[in-house]
C-alpha cells in the first residue's frame, strides 16, 4: 500500500511524538531515578538497590531517545539539521551529562571502594539531572521559536546564543519535563522497592506530582499571550518540501488556535491533571502499579499539549518567519517516508514485544537482600 | 561564508570522536560473537567451565561495551550538531539506514545486554544462549547498516539530485543496500571486528599461561580465540576490498592514491612496497617495486589497467567546468524558471554539478570562477598521497603480522610441544596490532575519499555547519578531555579484572580464592 505525501507526513509526525513519548515514558524514569539516586538512597546498599531497579533494563530504554535522533534523521532531515546545529551547547551539555549514564551504571560497583562509588553516584546524578532539565528547555525554545534562517543555497545560518536558549519560558518548561521525570521515577521505585526506599519514594512521587501540575498550569496561562506561529498563505501539503514557499505571521496567543478551531483538543490538557491527580491518589494509597501508568498518561498528554499546540510547526524561526519548519515543507522524500513507514510498522511492534518480555522476567522487588547474596553479579 | 579553519576543526573533531568510538566497536562486534561461541560450547557440553569462560570474558565485554554505547550517542547526533548542510543535503538517503540501524540493532543489542548480564538465574540455559546470540547479532546488525550508510558517501548509488528541495533523495532503495563498496566493506569491518577481539581473547590467555595461573581456564579461552582468530585474519585479508572499487571516480582516485600510482601503467601494474610519495612532482621516490601484484590486488585480473592519477585530474577538470554551467542552470531553477529547455539540459550535466560546488570554496559565485580558482579545484580533488600510502602499508603490515601470530598460536594449541613461552609473550605483545590497523584503515577510507564528504557530489568544505570557531574549539576541548578521562579509567578497571581473571566471578575455584583458602 502506497500513501499520499500528505498522509505520510501527519503519520510521520505522529511516529516522532510517538518515539519521543516512549523515551520520556521509558528513560524519562531513567533519568529520574538517576536524579533520585543520592537522596533516596542513604546507605550504599539502598543505592544499590535503586541503581539495580532500573539495572538490566535502561540501557535498551535510552535506545528510544537514539532512535528519536535517528528517525527525525530519516524523516525530517532538516529538522534535524536545524534543531541540532542551533542548540549546538544545549545538546551539546546533554551528551557530555548522558556520557556519565553508560560509565556510572556499569563501572560504580565495579570497585568496593566508598570515594569511588560515591563520585558515581554523583555523576549518575548529573547523568538524570541535566538531560532531564534539557529536555524541557528544548521543547521551550521550539515554542519560542528558533534564530534561524536560509542562506543561499539552503545553508542553515544560526544567530542565537547559549544564553538566548535559557530563557525565562524555555527554563519553565524545562523544570516541568525535569519534576515529571522525577514524578515518574519516584513511581517507578516505589513499584519496585521495599521498606524504607519505597516509604521515600512515596513521598517524593506525591510532592513532585504537585509540582508537575503546577508548573504546567502556570505554562498553559503564560501560552495564552506568549507569541504564537500561523500560517497565513495556502497550505499546500502534498509538494516537495521547501520551507521557503509560504507566509508566516506571529503574535501572542496564536498557539492556542488549534486548539479553538478544534475544541476537542482541549481533553489532552485535561487528561495531564486528571491522571496526574490520579496518580498522586494511586501513589498515596500504596498502589504504584496503578500510579506507574497514570503517570505515563500525565507524561505523555503534556507533551502532546505542546504538539497539538505547534501543529502544524516543527520549529518556528523567529527572526526569518517564512524560514519556519512546518510538516508539510520539511519532511523526507515520498520514497523515503513510504520505506521508513514500512520498516517502523515491522519493527516497531517487534520491539515492544520483546521489551515487554524483558520487563517480564524481571518483575518484581529488588531488595537489600537481593543485593548482599549476588553482591559480585549486580550494579 | 563558512571558514577553512571551521571545516578543519569540524573535521578534527569527527575524526577524533569517530576514531575513538571504534576503538570500542570491533572489541564489541567480535566478543560478542565469541560470548555466543563460547556458551554454546557450555550449552552443547555441559560443562561448567565453559560458562564461566562466557562470564569472564562477559564482564570485560561489559566494561568496553559501556565506553561503546557512550562514543555511539556523539556520533548519533553529530551530523545534525556540526554537518548540518550534510545533514540537509543528503539525509533523506543517508538517514534512512542510520535509522534502520536504530530499530533493527541497537534496540535489540542494548535490550538483549541486560539480560545477557543478569538473566542467568532467571533464564533458562537454552534462552540464556539465545539472549546472547541475539546480542551477537545486533551488533553485526548494526555494522551492516552504518556501513551501508558510510558505503553510500564512498559510492552513492540510488539516489539523485532535487532542484526544489535542493537536496539528494533516494531513487532506489535496493541499489543502496546491495551498493559493492558497502558489501565488501561490511565484510572487511566486521571480520576485522572478529580478529581484534580473537587478539585480545588469545593474549589475555597468553599472559595467564605466561604466570601458569587456572590453566584449564585459560588454554581453552586460548584454543578458542587461535582457531577463531585465523578464520578471521584470513577473511579480512582475503577478502579484502576488491569490488569497492569498481565504480565511481572518487573510489579510483582512492586506489590510485594508497597505491601512489601517479600515471597509468601497462596492465597489470606493479606494486610499490615502500617508497616516498611527492605530490607536486607525481612520482614517487626510491620506491621498491614487485611486477604483477598491483594489478592482482586492484583488479584481480592480468589485463585492466589501474587509473593513474593524472589521468583523475584530467578527468576531473573537464567534469568541473561542467559543474560550474550545471550551477548556473541550478540558480536559473531556484528562482523559479522552469523553462522545459533549462530543466532537460539540467538534468543532463546534474551529475557534475558536485564538481561545480568544489569551487565554493575559492569563489561565492561559482559561475565566474578564474582559471587559477579552476586550477585551484583541480589540484584539489584528489587527496594527498603520502598520508594514505603510509598508513595503508601500517594496515597490511599488521595484518600480515597478525596472521603470522595466529597461525603460531593455532599450532601451539594444538601441539603440545610447541606450548613454548616466547609463543605466548608473541601472542601478548601484538595486542596493539588490531588497533592500529583498524584506526588506519578507516583512515584510509575516509582521508581517501577527500575533498569529497561524499563522493562526488558533495564537497567536505561545504558540509559542515555555520557554527564559530570558538565554538568547535569548546566543544572538541570537552570531548578531549571526557575522552581521555574515560579511557583511562576504562583502562584501569580492564586492567584490574584481568589481574585478578576468572577469580572475580567468586566461584572458589580459581587462582586467587585458592589462595584465599589455603593461605
Ligand atoms: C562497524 C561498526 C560500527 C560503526 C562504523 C559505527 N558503529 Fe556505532 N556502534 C556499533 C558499531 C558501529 C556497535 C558495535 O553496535 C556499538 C558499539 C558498542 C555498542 O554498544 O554498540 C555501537 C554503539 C553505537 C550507539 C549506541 C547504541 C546504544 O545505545 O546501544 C550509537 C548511537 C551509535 N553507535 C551510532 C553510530 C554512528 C552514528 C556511527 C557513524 C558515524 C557509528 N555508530 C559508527
Ligand atoms: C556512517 C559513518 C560515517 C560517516 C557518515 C562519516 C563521515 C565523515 C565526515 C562527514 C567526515 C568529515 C569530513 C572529512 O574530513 O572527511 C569524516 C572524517 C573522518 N572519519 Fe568518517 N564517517 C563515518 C564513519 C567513520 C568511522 C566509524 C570512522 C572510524 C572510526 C571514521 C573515520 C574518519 C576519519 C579518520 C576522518 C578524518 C578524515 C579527515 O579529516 O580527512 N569515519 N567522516
Ligand atoms: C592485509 C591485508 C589488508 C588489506 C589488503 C586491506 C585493505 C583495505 C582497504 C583498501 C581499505 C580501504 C577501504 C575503502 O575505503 O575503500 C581498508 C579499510 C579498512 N581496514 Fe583493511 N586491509 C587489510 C588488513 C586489515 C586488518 C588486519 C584490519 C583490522 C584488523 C583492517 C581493518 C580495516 C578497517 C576497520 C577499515 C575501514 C573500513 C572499510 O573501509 O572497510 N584491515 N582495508
Amino acid at each position: 500500500m502506497i500513501f499520499d505525501y500528505d498522509t505520510l507526513r501527519i503519520i510521520w509526525w505522529a511516529f516522532l511524538g510517538l518515539l519521543i513519548i516512549g523515551f520520556a515514558i521509558t528513560g524519562g524514569y531513567d533519568l529520574g531515578v538517576g536524579v533520585l539516586l543520592p537522596f533516596l538512597g542513604k546507605t550504599d546498599e539502598e543505592r544499590r538497590v535503586i541503581l539495580n531497579a532500573v539495572g538490566p533494563t535502561w540501557e535498551g530504554n535510552q535506545v528510544w531517545f537514539v532512535m528519536a535522533g535517528g528517525a527525525l534523521f530519516a524523516a525530517w532531515p532538516t529538522v534535524y539539521a536545524v534543531s541540532f546545529s542551533s542548540m549546538y551547547f544545549a545538546l551539546l551539555l546533554t551528551l557530555f551529562a548522558l556520557f556519565l549514564r553508560p560509565l556510572g551504571f556499569d563501572y560504580r560497583s565495579k570497585m568496593p571502594d566508598q570515594k569511588w562509588r560515591g563520585n558515581w553516584d554523583k555523576a549518575l546524578f548529573v547523568g538524570g539531572f541535566v538531560p532531564a532539565l534539557v529536555f524541557g528547555i528544548a521543547f521551550g525554545n521550539l515554542l519560542k521559536g528558533i534564530p534561524f534562517q536560509f542562506e543561499s543555497d539552503m545553508r542553515i545560518v544560526y544567530f542565537g546564543n547559549l544564553l538566548g536558549l535559557l530563557n525565562p519560558f524555555a527554563l519553565l518548561a524545562g523544570l516541568i519535563s525535569m519534576s515529571m521525570f522525577i514524578m515518574h521515577g519516584a513511581v517507578y521505585l516505589q513499584i519496585k522497592t521495599v521498606a524504607s526506599v519505597a516509604r521515600r519514594a512515596r513521598k517524593t512521587a506525591i510532592a513532585f506530582t504537585l509540582v508537575t501540575i503546577i508548573l504546567f498550569a502556570l505554562a498553559g496561562w503564560w501560552i495564552t499571550f506568549l507569541d504564537g506561529y500561523h500560517i497565513t498563505s495556502a497550505i499546500s501539503s502534498n509538494l516537495a518540501s521547501n520551507p521557503l514557499a509560504k507566509f508566516v505571521k506571529r503574535g501572542p496567543g496564536l498557539w492556542l488556535d488549534n486548539y479553538g478551531h478544534i475544541p476537542q483538543l482541549w481533553a489532552i490538557p485535561a487528561t495531564a491533571f486528571i491522571s496526574a491527580l490520579c496518580t498522586m491518589i494511586m501513589s498515596r494509597l500504596n498502589r504504584p502499579g496503578s500510579a506507574f501508568i497514570f503517570s505515563c498518561v500525565t507524561i505523555a498528554s503534556i507533551i502532546l499539549t505542546a504538539g497539538g499546540s505547534l501543529f502544524p510547526f516543527i520549529i518556528p524561526s523567529s527572526i526569518s518567519l517564512s524560514s519556519s519548519l512546518t510538516i508539510w515543507d520539511s519532511s523526507s522524500s515520498l520514497v523515503t517516508l513510504n520505506l521508513m513507514f514500512w520498516v517502523t510498522v515491522i519493527f516497531l511492534p517487534l520491539i515492544m514485544i520483546y521489551t515487554s518480555w524483558v520487563f517480564r522476567v524481571f518483575r518484581g522487588k529488588v531488595t537489600v537482600e537481593h543485593i548482599r547474596k549476588n553482591s559480585h553479579k549486580l550494579y | 561564508m563558512i571558514s577553512d579553519t571551521v571545516v578543519e576543526l569540524s573535521r578534527w573533531q569527527f575524526a577524533v570522536t569517530a576514531l575513538y568510538h571504534f576503538l570500542f566497536v570491533p572489541l564489541t562486534i567480535g566478543l560478542s560473537v565469541l560470548l555466543a561461541i563460547m556458551e554454546s560450547t557450555y550449552v552443547m557440553t555441559g560443562r561448567e567451565i565453559y560458562k564461566d569462560m562466557t562470564q569472564f570474558w562477559g564482564k570485560l565485554f561489559g566494561i568496553n561495551f559501556a565506553l561503546g554505547v557512550t562514543t555511539g550517542l556523539t556520533m548519533e547526533f553529530q551530523f545534525g550538531m556540526n554537518w548540518s548542510y550534510f545533514s540537509h543535503y543528503v539525509g533523506d538517503v543517508f538517514g534512512a539506514p542510520l535509522a534502520i540501524e536504530g530499530l533493527m540493532a541497537f534496540f535489540m543489542e542494548s535490550t538483549f545486554v541486560g539480560l545477557f548480564f543478569f538473566g542467568w538465574d532467571r533464564l533458562t540455559r537454552g534462552q540464556h544462549l539465545i539472549i546472547t546470540w541475539l546480542v551477537a547479532l545486533g551488533s553485526n546488525l548494526s555494522a551492516l547498516w552504518i556501513l551501508v550508510a558510510n558505503g553510500w558517501m564512498q559510492n552513492p548509488v540510488g539516489a539523485e539530485f532535487n532542484y526544489e528541495t535542493m537536496r539528494m533523495e533516494v531513487t532506489s532503495f535496493g541499489a543502496l543496500i546491495f551498493n559493492p563498496a558497502a558489501q565488501v566493506k561490511f565484510v572487511h569491518t566486521v571480520a576485522a571486528g572478529y580478529t581484534t577481539a580473537s587478539s585480545f581473547v588469545l593474549a589475555i590467555s597468553a599472559y595467564y599461561m605466561l604466570k601458569g595461573r587456572d590453566s584449564a581456564f585459560s588454554q581453552r579461552s586460548y584454543t578458542i580465540a587461535a582457531g577463531f582468530g585465523l578464520a578471521a585474519v584470513l577473511s579480512v585479508i582475503v577478502l579484502g576490498d576488491e569490488s569497492g572499487y569498481t565504480d565511481g571516480e572518487v573510489q579510483k582516485a582512492k586506489l590510485a592514491a594508497i597505491e601512489a600510482e601517479w600515471h597509468t601503467d601497462e596492465p597489470p601494474a606493479a606494486f610499490t612496497v615502500v617508497g616516498f610519495p611527492d605530490q607536486e612532482a607525481m612520482v614517487t621516490h626510491d620506491a621498491i617495486k614487485i611486477p604483477w601484484v598491483l594489478g592482482l590486488i586492484g583488479t584481480r585480473s592480468v589485463d585492466t589497467p589501474i587509473i593513474g592519477l593524472s589521468e583523475i585530474l584530467e578527468n576531473n577538470r573537464v567534469r568541473i567546468r561542467s559543474g560550474i554551467k550545471a550551477y548556473g542552470l541550478l540558480q536559473r531553477l531556484r528562482e523559479g524558471d522552469r523553462d522545459e529547455r533549462l530543466i532537460t539540459e539540467f538534468e543532463s550535466i546534474k551529475k557534475d554539478l558536485g564538481y561545480g560546488l568544489l569551487l565554493k570554496r575559492y569563489t561565492e559565485n561559482v559561475v565566474d570562477a578564474t582559471d587559477e580558482q579552476i586550477d585551484l579545484a583541480v589540484k584539489n580533488s584528489i587527496p594527498q598521497v603520502a598520508p594514505l600510502f603510509w598508513t595503508f602499508r601500517v594496515m597490511v603490515a599488521c595484518g600480515f603480522i597478525m596472521l603470522f601470530v595466529f597461525i603460531v598460536a593455532v599450532i601451539a594449541s594444538s601441539i603440545r610441544k610447541c606450548r613454548k613461552n616466547w609463543v605466548f609473550r608473541l601472542s601478548l605483545y601484538t595486542l596493539p596490532l588490531p588497533w592500529i590497523a583498524v584506526e588506519t584503515g578507516w583512515f584510509v577510507a575516509e582521508f581517501g575519499r577527500q575533498p569529497w564528504a561524499v563522493a562526488e557530489v558533495l564537497p567536505t568544505f561545504l558540509s559542515a555547519s555555520s557554527l564559530s570557531e570558538w565554538d568547535i574549539i569548546l566543544s572538541l576541548s570537552g570531548y578531549v578531555f571526557l575522552y581521555t578521562v574515560f579511557l583511562v579509567i576504562e583502562v584501569f578497571l580492564m586492567m584490574k579484572y584481568i589481574r585478578q581473571g576468572p577469580s572475580i566471578l567468586h566461584k572458589r575455584r580459581y587462582h586467587f580464592e585458592m589462595d584465599e583458602r589455603g593461605g
